[in-house]
Formats: C-alpha cells, sequence, structure tokens
C-alpha cells in the first residue's frame, strides 16, 4: 500500500467572489450599512464641492506663461503661478542670490550636498550611518558658511542681512538643531544628574524656555540681547535669531533626549559601573548611544516644531520664505496675488514637514516591533 | 589586613561638592557679568529702568478690549498690561473650547469604519498640523477673509450672527433685573441638585435590582423642560442684545473683530488637527482584549462604549491634550501678526516700543507665559496623581 495516497492535499479553493476584489472592498468599507453609506454620500458631496473647483483654479484655468502680471490679471479664473515662476530664485534663495544670478549655484550646491547626505541616512541599509551623520552636524556646517556666506577661495561674502527665502529658513533651522543638539544632551544629562544644584539648574533653564512662546524669545533676542554684551560686540538680526531658537530648541532636545534615557535599564548604568566605569565613559559609551537611537523620533518631532517655527522670524523682520512671499506679493508687480504666495510657502513646509514626520512614525513603529520581539 | 587611604579627590561625596559649587560659581557669574553689562549698557543709552512708566497714559488706541474700558488719553500702561492679559485669556478659552469639539469629531472620524470619512480625516490631520500656524493665520486673514468676505450690508448671516470683513457679530447676554435672574438662576441650581439625586439613586436601584434606566435622559428632559418653563414664567430673566445693521455698520450686540475671528480660526483648525491625532492614539490604544472581555461578559455596544473604551482612552488622551492646551495658548501670541490686542502685541510690541523698557516688559511677558504653564502643568500633575489613583 502507498502510504502518499491516503492524504493528498488539494489546492486550496478561492476564497468566495464576494470577499476579494473591488467591489467586496466597496461593500465592507464604504457600504456596509446604512450609516456608512449615508457618511459615504456626505464625503463624496463634500469633496465634489470642493475638491474640482480647487483643481480648476490650481492647475487647469491657471497661468504659467510670461513674466509679467498682465497675463494673469486677463485670467482671473485661475491661479497666477507666472508669480511664483518670476520670483522662485528670490523666494528660495533671498534677494542677495537672486540679484546676483551668476552666484546662484551656490546656495544650490549647498542644498545638493545637504540632500546627497540626507537621502542615504533616511534608507535603512546604508552602512556607517553614524559617520554620515557626525558629518553631517560638523563638517557641513562649515562647508555650508563656506559656500553659502563665503569669504575664503575668493567667494564674495553675502551679508546674512541679505539672506532669505528659503535657504534662511533652512539656515536658521539647520543652526538650530546642530547646536541645540550638544546643549540639550548635556541638560538631559543634568536633569537626570544625582547632584541636586545640577539638576536644579537644569530644570530651572529647561522649564523656563519651554513656558515661554518662541516669539517673545525672539523679541528679547532682538531688543534684549545687544543689552548683554559689552558695546563693542554687535550682532546682525539673523545671528540674534539663531540664539533666540538655539537658546529655545536646545530646552526642547533636551527633554526628547530626556526621554530616550529615561527608557534605557537601570541595569546598563550599572553594569557599567561594576566594570569600572567613571561617569563620562559611562553616559558617552554605554547610555547615550542607546537613548539617542531610542529617542531619535521625537527629536525629530522637535525638529518639526521647530522647522515650522522658523517663520515666526518674519514677524521680527527677517526674510524667510514666508515673509519673502509676502512681501514679494505685496510688491507693486505682484499686488494682489497673496493667496499663490502663501500657497507656495506653505507647499515647501508641507513637504518638509510631512517628509520628517512620516519617517520619525516609520522609525518609532519600527522601534516599537524591535522592543516587541526581544 | 592593610586598608588603603583614598585620596580625598577620588572621593565621590567630596567630587560631587566640587562639581556642583563649580558649576554654581560659573552660572553666577555669568548672570552676574551679564547682569553689569546689561546696567552699564543701559546708562550708556541713557534708558532708566523703572517701573514709573506704569502710571502714566497710553498714547495709542486699543480696539478691543471687552473686559476692561479703554479710554485713550486716560488708560495707563499698567492698565494695558491687564488688556492685554484679559484677551490672551479670552482667545485661549475660545480657541480651547472650538478646537476641542473639532479635534474630537475630527479624531472619531478618523476611526470610522468608513474608508472615505477615514482617509479624509487623515488628509486634513496631515495638512493642518505640517503647515505653519503664523502661515495659517496670516492665509486666513489676509488671503481669505479680508479678499473675500463681504462689507457689512451684505452680512453672511448665521441665524443672529453675522460675518462681515470687519469680524463677527453675536448676541451679547445681559442681566436686566437682578432679582429674577438670580431666582432663575436659584431654581437651576435646584433642578441640578434635583437630577444628582435622581442618578445617585437610580445607581444604587440599578446595583440592588439590576434595572437599568435611562437617567442622563431623564435628566436631560428634567433639566430642558424645568429651565424653559421658569424662563418663560419668570418672564424672560435674561436679555440679548441683538446686533442691528445701522447705516454703515451694525450697532449692539458683541463683535469679534475679524483679527480675533482669524486668529481663532487657524488656532482651532491648527490645534484640532493635533487633538484629533491624540484622540485617534487615545482610543486605538484600548486593547482589543478589552472589547473581547466587555463582549464575552455581556455588554451592550453603548455599555463598552461608555464604561471601557472611554475611560481607558480618555487617561491617554487628556495629558497631551491639555499640552496642547498649552501649546495653543502660547501659539496665540502670534496675534501680533494680524493686529489682536494680546498681550504680545500691546506690551511686548507697542508699548515696549512707545516706552523703551525693553528689560522690564520683556520679563513681565515672560513671567505671565511662565505663570500659564506651571499653572497647566500643575493641573496635569493633578490629573495624572488622580489617574494613578483609581489605577490601583
Amino acid at each position: 500500500m502507498n502510504k502518499n495516497e491516503v492524504f493528498i492535499k488539494l489546492p486550496d479553493r478561492p476564497p468566495p467572489s464576494s470577499t476579494v476584489g473591488i467591489i467586496a472592498w466597496t461593500q465592507k468599507n464604504l457600504f456596509s450599512s446604512t450609516t456608512n453609506t449615508l457618511t459615504t454620500i456626505l464625503f463624496f458631496y463634500l469633496i465634489y464641492l470642493y475638491i474640482p473647483p480647487f483643481f480648476d483654479w490650481a492647475i487647469f484655468n491657471a497661468n504659467f506663461s510670461g513674466s509679467d502680471r498682465s497675463i494673469c490679471d486677463a485670467n482671473k479664473a485661475g491661479a497666477c503661478w507666472t508669480f511664483i515662476k518670476v520670483r522662485f530664485d528670490q523666494l528660495l534663495f533671498g534677494l542677495y542670490f537672486a540679484s546676483n544670478p551668476d552666484q546662484i549655484w551656490r546656495p544650490v550646491v549647498a542644498l545638493s550636498v545637504f540632500v546627497l547626505i540626507l537621502i542615504p541616512l533616511v534608507i535603512e541599509k546604508t552602512p556607517h550611518k553614524k559617520w554620515l551623520l557626525i558629518f553631517l552636524l560638523t563638517i557641513y556646517p562649515i562647508i555650508f558658511i563656506i559656500l553659502v556666506y563665503g569669504g575664503y577661495f575668493g567667494i564674495p561674502i553675502s551679508n546674512t542681512t541679505q539672506w532669505g527665502g528659503f535657504l534662511l529658513t533652512f539656515a536658521l533651522a539647520f543652526v538650530g538643531i546642530v547646536l541645540a543638539l550638544p546643549i540639550g544632551i548635556i541638560l538631559a544629562l543634568g536633569r537626570r544628574s544625582e547632584m541636586p544644584i545640577i539638576r536644579a539648574l537644569s530644570v530651572t533653564y529647561i522649564e523656563f524656555w519651554r513656558g515661554t512662546p518662541l516669539i517673545t524669545i525672539l523679541f528679547m533676542a532682538s531688543v534684549m540681547l545687544p543689552l548683554f554684551f559689552p558695546s563693542g560686540v554687535e550682532f546682525d538680526k539673523v545671528v540674534r535669531a539663531m540664539i533666540g531658537i538655539t537658546l529655545f530648541q536646545s530646552a526642547y532636545t533636551a527633554e526628547a533626549v530626556r526621554g530616550g534615557l529615561q527608557a534605557i535599564d537601570k541595569g546598563q548604568s550599572e553594569a557599567s559601573m561594576a566594570l569600572g566605569m567613571g561617569y563620562w565613559q559611562r553616559n558617552v559609551f554605554i547610555i547615550l548611544p542607546q537613548a539617542l537611537k531610542i529617542s531619535i523620533p521625537s527629536i525629530v518631532n522637535t525638529f518639526i516644531a521647530l522647522f515650522k517655527d522658523t517663520s515666526l522670524v518674519s514677524i521680527i523682520g527677517l526674510l524667510d520664505l514666508l515673509n519673502m512671499s509676502q512681501t514679494a506679493s505685496r510688491s507693486l508687480d505682484w499686488n494682489g496675488y497673496d493667496i499663490e504666495g502663501y500657497l507656495f510657502a506653505g507647499f515647501i513646509f508641507w513637504a518638509c514637514c510631512y517628509g520628517m514626520s512620516s519617517y520619525s512614525q516609520k522609525l518609532e513603529r519600527k522601534l516599537d516591533t524591535e522592543g516587541r520581539t526581544e | 589586613m592593610s586598608k588603603t587611604k583614598i585620596p580625598f579627590y577620588r572621593n565621590p561625596k567630596i567630587r560631587s561638592l566640587f562639581v556642583q559649587f563649580f558649576v554654581l560659581s560659573l552660572v553666577s557669574f555669568l548672570i552676574l557679568s551679564i547682569y553689569q553689562t546689561t546696567v552699564s549698557n543701559l546708562i550708556e543709552r541713557g534708558i532708566q529702568t523703572s517701573t514709573s512708566f506704569f502710571d502714566d497714559v497710553a498714547p495709542f488706541k486699543i480696539g478691543f478690549s471687552p473686559f476692561l474700558d479703554f479710554d485713550l488719553g486716560k488708560t495707563t500702561y499698567i492698565e494695558v498690561f491687564y488688556i492685554g492679559i484679559l484677551n490672551t485669556i479670552l482667545i485661549a478659552i475660545l480657541g480651547i473650547i472650538a478646537s476641542t469639539i473639532l479635534g474630537f469629531i475630527v479624531g472619531i472620524v478618523r476611526l470610522s469604519p468608513n474608508w472615505l470619512a477615514s482617509k479624509c480625516a487623515l488628509v486634513y490631520i496631515e495638512v493642518f498640523r505640517n503647515v505653519p500656524l503664523l502661515l495659517q493665520i496670516m492665509f486666513w486673514n489676509f488671503a481669505v477673509f479680508l479678499a473675500t468676505l463681504p462689507p457689512p450690508k451684505k452680512s453672511i448671516e448665521f441665524g443672529f450672527l453675522y460675518l462681515n470683513s470687519r469680524g463677527l457679530h453675536t448676541p451679547i447676554p445681559y442681566v436686566e433685573d437682578e432679582l429674577r435672574f438670580n431666582f432663575w438662576i436659584f431654581i437651576l441650581l435646584m433642578t441640578v441638585v434635583g437630577c444628582i439625586f435622581l442618578s445617585k439613586w437610580a445607581k444604587k436601584s440599578f446595583e440592588h435590582t439590576g434595572v437599568k434606566r435611562p437617567v442622563f435622559f431623564y435628566n436631560f428632559l428634567i433639566f430642558t423642560i424645568l429651565a424653559t418653563l421658569s424662563y418663560l414664567a419668570l418672564g424672560g430673566p435674561l436679555e440679548f442684545d441683538i446686533p442691528v445693521l445701522g447705516k454703515f455698520n451694525f450697532k449692539g450686540g458683541g463683535q469679534l473683530p475679524l483679527p480675533l475671528f482669524s486668529l481663532w480660526f487657524a488656532l482651532t483648525i491648527y490645534t484640532s488637527a493635533f487633538i484629533a491625532e491624540n484622540v485617534r492614539a487615545g482610543i486605538s490604544s484600548v486593547s482589543t482584549g478589552q472589547l473581547e472581555a466587555a463582549n464575552s461578559i455581556g455588554l451592550n455596544r453603548t455599555q463598552t462604549i461608555n464604561m471601557i473604551v472611554i475611560p481607558q482612552a480618555m487617561r491617554v488622551i487628556i495629558p497631551p491634550t491639555i499640552s496642547q492646551f498649552l501649546n495653543l495658548t502660547k501659539n496665540s501670541s502670534l496675534a501680533v501678526a494680524v493686529g489682536y490686542e494680546e498681550i504680545v502685541a500691546v506690551w511686548a510690541g507697542i508699548s515696549l516700543n512707545q516706552t523703551g523698557q525693553a528689560v522690564i516688559i520683556i520679563a513681565m511677558t515672560i513671567i505671565v507665559y511662565e505663570c500659564m504653564s506651571l499653572f497647566t502643568s500643575f493641573i496635569l500633575n493633578m490629573y495624572n496623581r488622580k489617574v494613578q489613583i483609581t489605577e490601583r
């Protein structure tokens, strides 16, 4: 008797047609009950009411050609993207680079280098990520300053007072994160220190800056900072804003890092103590590498908030992306096309923030499952 | 057994004392030197820092001050400060109420089984929380409301509310006869007390007999009927000042000026996106095991939601939502961009420019916000403690 003939596995039967395919999906997700059907109809109606007119205005009827406002004035039914096209350099790189087109390669190269480093950092399987990150946080700022500010290698100087547009937004946010990270780490360690005075000082610092809105801090930086330094020392507005942002951001970074430190098992610290490591050895080699890895999502989240908050410098008169698009849309040539300006600035902010938040959510999920399998 | 003597600089206690002393003296030195430079800088510039300007008359106009009367030529700087604080509190309260309601709606829609509704809520959340608030405030104020709202003559009407390019006109209640009003309030309080007794009795009887009564519905019915009846019986103790269109503008009623309205609108939309995300996270944090357990002991859908889902979800939702309320209050300082007269605009903005008293004015502004922040963390800690006790 052939043993193999006792049990013959038949191939699986296909699932019933009512549970797979588009129709089943629609039935399940859109029309499963009366309320569900009504909800679908309501939301369909809302979408129908707002989305097609918006696309008509923004794309199908929009003006892209020409180089002055006459073409837009003739066709009011569509958006005036000609405005954005004409002022594109100014919106992205500020007044200096817009008026010196031969210099525009400088910010372009600086931002491209940043993107080129960022892409492998986001990809999961890149080796030596740590060194890339360290390069981005230490060497890259120097490259950025040499390229964008100039003054070395025969590159003409572009004064920070003439920085503007997306470039300024980027510079403020990047300075904020680069300087705030080390300060934040020190503060987070201080807040968890066993020395009462250090702890009290750190807590006071963190809670002080976290309790105040950024706009007050920017006012303070622009009005009071000159008073704090001897009369010879002068800062321009951009540097003052950078100092204000760094002080503010370091408190938030500290809280993000503290979250990571708290998540590390006490045994790690005890084990390294048993091995005879001192405080700094313990933290630099054992605790911080683990804690920082866990706190990357929350650091990214504070960075998203900072990136959005850099727009507040427009209130103290800096021409960042928001203020630049507003100023441009209020200039005589383009007066009245402010919706396009806001939408363009809003879209760039949205794209950057949405990208970062998707990345941090992905990372959070990954860390979450890693924790579960252990 | 030889006892090796540890040198004093290796003693952790002494080292810790030394480090703390060193850091403390460094910080004190830093603060002291900043203080001294500031004082000498102020003297050099001829600015005398003193609070004497508090009683000077403020030479500018504040258009919106619903709680303290503003008289140009009479109101002093310190009163301007109070007006600023009150206006900040007003926008904070308006924003908190509206964004909580909208946030909960969007958060629940996000969890709807309907795919289309859920995706619409997702788009709402992802769009509005990833665009800077300042941009949103300016967009709504300058590009949308100022540009598209009609003049007062052609106001958009919602019942007794009128929206036009100057703002939102609303009816405001006022008390004509205090005796009747107080009597009405007394009746309402008694009704509430009665309702509380009713629900206590119902709970007791439920525990004894197992008969469940729709107490909430009864109470609602009793309260509405009694409130309406007593209101009518007392001949309307509360009068409403309804805005009426005059020749050029509305007369009577209350007015939310357009800057306040746009700020409120933008703050509500921005914060509600964050609250919606909290609500979604909170509700999905209730594990399916809880729902299955509730099913298996025979609770129906309403009971499961009221007794199992909401209490557990609220514990996750409330703490980050309170932080959002604080964020909203701090974010209301962006009013300076559209000209709503809250503390940063009138105090750290106009008053500072007029008097040049940077140090005092900025310090006072910061203290106001620090107080709000401390108040919020106090509430938060209290809530966390309460939740912790009921947990065990």
